[in-house]
């Protein structure tokens, strides 16, 4: 039997394996065992009451989605009464997502959600829906810094960081959330896109622009989640078009502790499951004791300078 | 054909008053490979798909759904999978229905299906119709795919006894689906169409009004239109009658997971967005907005 618990700073994982923020809600219970899971992601909660944007708020595109939900939140009360007694049924470690309009914002958000029941706070520092043109904390190592030296103030929960892929230096802001104290990082959110419906002339979002996910965005965010687990000691939580077990050990290879899955789910409910199952039939193939293994163990024969050398002689 | 059963509870809990301590996978819903039996065009523009399944796809209620993995046509790739209201649902015979018309990438690849060819189904997802035993008569008013959502409520009305009146609404004669699923449950047809200048909604009006007054209408559903609806609307507010809508909107997840299938409700005086998935896709008929 594979080990499947991986550690994420102070939080054991009983699986590498759970939801991406905005994908998972009590209604996958109706199909899925939610307590196989590594852990439980809420939808992100604001202090504000958010509608959401206009819809339409999803769109499809080639191997992936647009979306432009626009968080809808029924704030801080509601959440605390309705929303955590719900998920403090299952017995995953309950991961809380956060958003807010200012850095003061986010350390408040952080510190009400330091109750019983939650285990982590994810801060979403990159959504690209709820700013004009996708702007966000996670777009640059300053305000990076921050917003996770605030949040870090304000709990004492182990504090994870989800980065912007839209930003130019991926591995400077992971820089900057470790050195302001996050726990863990997960690389990435949605990449900013848009489409435009030729028969109407019009944007296929409510929003104009959105957040692109799923087996399209793979080796963009494989990438950066490789550029910065090369550059933090602390762990990198995979997360951008995840679809089977081999795509989550993938990303394992690149350095991700963890993985988070998000528009698979969509397609077929039970895909996080398969991943678990697969990923462990993937490491006994290989005779590997745990998973836990597989991160950061691609690997990358450096090229032998002595060999190669007269290559470049005339 | 056994009869869905209308008056079951809702496969999920309204609200958290009533949640256990500890949590369990519920099975409401599965993921499923079904084999098509059949999937035959009924006249121009709509077929009638038949798939052999397996519990509890095979259970669903009136008004549910099902998400559909669609194959993808030539030259198109439709990612997520469709939403489609159940047509027919048969325990015994292990079978499930839908009726559509070809709209989209998704249903031009569901139209190239062939008996004994697989399709994933997700289901049955959401809130179907509920019947009061109390009522001993009722209406059906639909158009166009609301039609089909409709035929499976006539079967169970009748296991209990209710009668149904059926407006069956189309562009012409010969477009009008579910009729012969209606008549075979005993309901009384009668098709309105833009051909013959009867759906208007002046029409309908004053049918339904004929309908009131003959008793033959303690509640209304219906599915389709934001015109008929309007109608049923203003006549329930003004006879105090019940009624229910089910309603349409893009899907991604089918679950309440994403949020994207929102839409307004008047509930109390105040605006609130509600998923069509998961808080539907059948409301009370006061609270939609057209």
């Amino acid at each position: 039997m594979t080990d499947l618990r991986v550690r994420i700073g102070t939080l054991t994982l009983e699986n590498p394996v759970m939801p991406a923020s905005g994908t998972f809600a009590e209604g996958l219970a109706q199909v899925a065992d939610l307590n196989r899971l590594g852990a439980l992601v809420t939808k992100t909660i604001t202090r504000e009451l958010r509608d959401g944007n206009p819809l339409p708020r999803v769109a499809e595109t080639q191997d992936g989605m647009l979306n432009a939900i626009g968080i809808p939140s029924k704030g801080v009360p509601y959440f605390l009464e309705h929303t955590l007694p719900e998920m403090a049924r299952w017995t995953p470690p309950l991961v809380v997502s956060i958003s807010a309009p200012t850095i003061e914002g986010f350390a408040d958000l952080a510190a009400a959600m330091t109750v019983p029941g939650v285990a982590a706070i994810e801060a979403n520092i990159s959504c690209p829906n709820i700013e004009e043109d996708g702007r966000a904390f996670a777009m640059t190592a300053g305000s990076t810094a921050a917003a996770v030296r605030a949040i870090r103030g304000a709990t004492r929960l182990p504090v994870w960081a989800k980065l912007t892929p839209n930003t130019g230096d991926i591995a400077d802001v992971a820089q900057a959330a470790e050195a302001e104290g996050a726990d863990a990082l997960v690389v990435a959110n949605t990449i900013l896109g848009m489409a435009i419906d030729l028969a109407t002339f019009r944007p296929k979002l409510g929003n104009v622009m959105g957040g692109l996910s799923g087996p399209a965005i793979k080796p963009i965010v494989l990438r950066q989640v490789y550029q910065c687990a090369r550059r933090v000691r602390v762990p990198v939580i995979g997360c951008g078009g995840i679809s089977t077990a081999e795509d989550a050990a993938e990303y394992m290879l690149a350095g991700a502790a963890a993985v988070q899955v998000g528009t698979a789910t969509f397609l077929h409910p039970t895909a996080m499951l398969a991943i678990i199952d697969g990923l462990a039939a993937f490491c006994a193939a290989r005779n590997m004791r745990g998973v836990a293994e597989l991160t950061g163990a691609m690997l990358r024969e450096e090229a032998d300078e002595a060999e190669v050398e007269w290559l470049g002689q005339p | 054909m056994t009869l869905p059963d209308a008056t079951a509870p809702a496969p999920h809990a309204d609200d958290d008053a009533s949640l256990p301590p500890a949590a369990r996978h519920t099975g409401a819903a599965a993921e499923q490979t079904a084999t098509v039996i059949a999937n035959a065009a009924v006249n121009a523009e709509y077929r009638h798909l038949v798939l052999h399944a397996a519990p509890p796809a095979t259970g669903a209620a009136p008004g549910q759904f099902f998400q559909l993995l669609c194959p993808a046509p030539p030259g198109a790739a439709p990612f997520l999978r469709r939403p489609m209201s159940v047509y027919a649902a048969d325990p015994a015979a292990r079978e499930v229905a839908f009726l559509y018309k070809v709209a989209g990438a998704g249903t031009l690849g569901l139209a190239g299906l062939r008996p004994g060819e697989a399709l994933d189904i997700l289901g049955p997802l959401g809130r179907g119709f509920a019947l009061d035993p109390a009522w001993r008569s009722i209406v059906a008013v639909g158009r166009g795919a609301g039609l089909a959502t409709l035929g499976p409520l006539a079967q169970a009305a009748r296991a209990r006894g209710i009668g149904v009146t059926a407006v069956l609404s189309a562009r012409r004669p010969d477009l009008v689906v579910s009729d012969a699923l209606f008549r075979a449950c005993g309901a009384d047809v009668l098709a309105i169409t833009d051909a013959e200048g009867t759906s208007g909604p002046i029409h309908v009006e004053r049918l339904l009004r004929r309908l009131i007054a003959e008793r033959r209408c303690d509640a209304f559903f219906t599915c389709g239109s934001a015109r008929l609806l309007a109608v049923q609307q203003r006549l329930a507010r003004e006879f105090g009658l019940p009624g229910q809508v089910a309603l349409e909107q893009q899907m991604a997840c089918g679950l309440g997971m994403c949020f994207c299938c929102v839409r307004e409700f008047n509930v109390g005086g105040a605006v609130v967005h509600k998923r069509v998935c998961w808080d539907g896709p059948v409301f009370d008929i006061a609270e939609a907005m057209a």
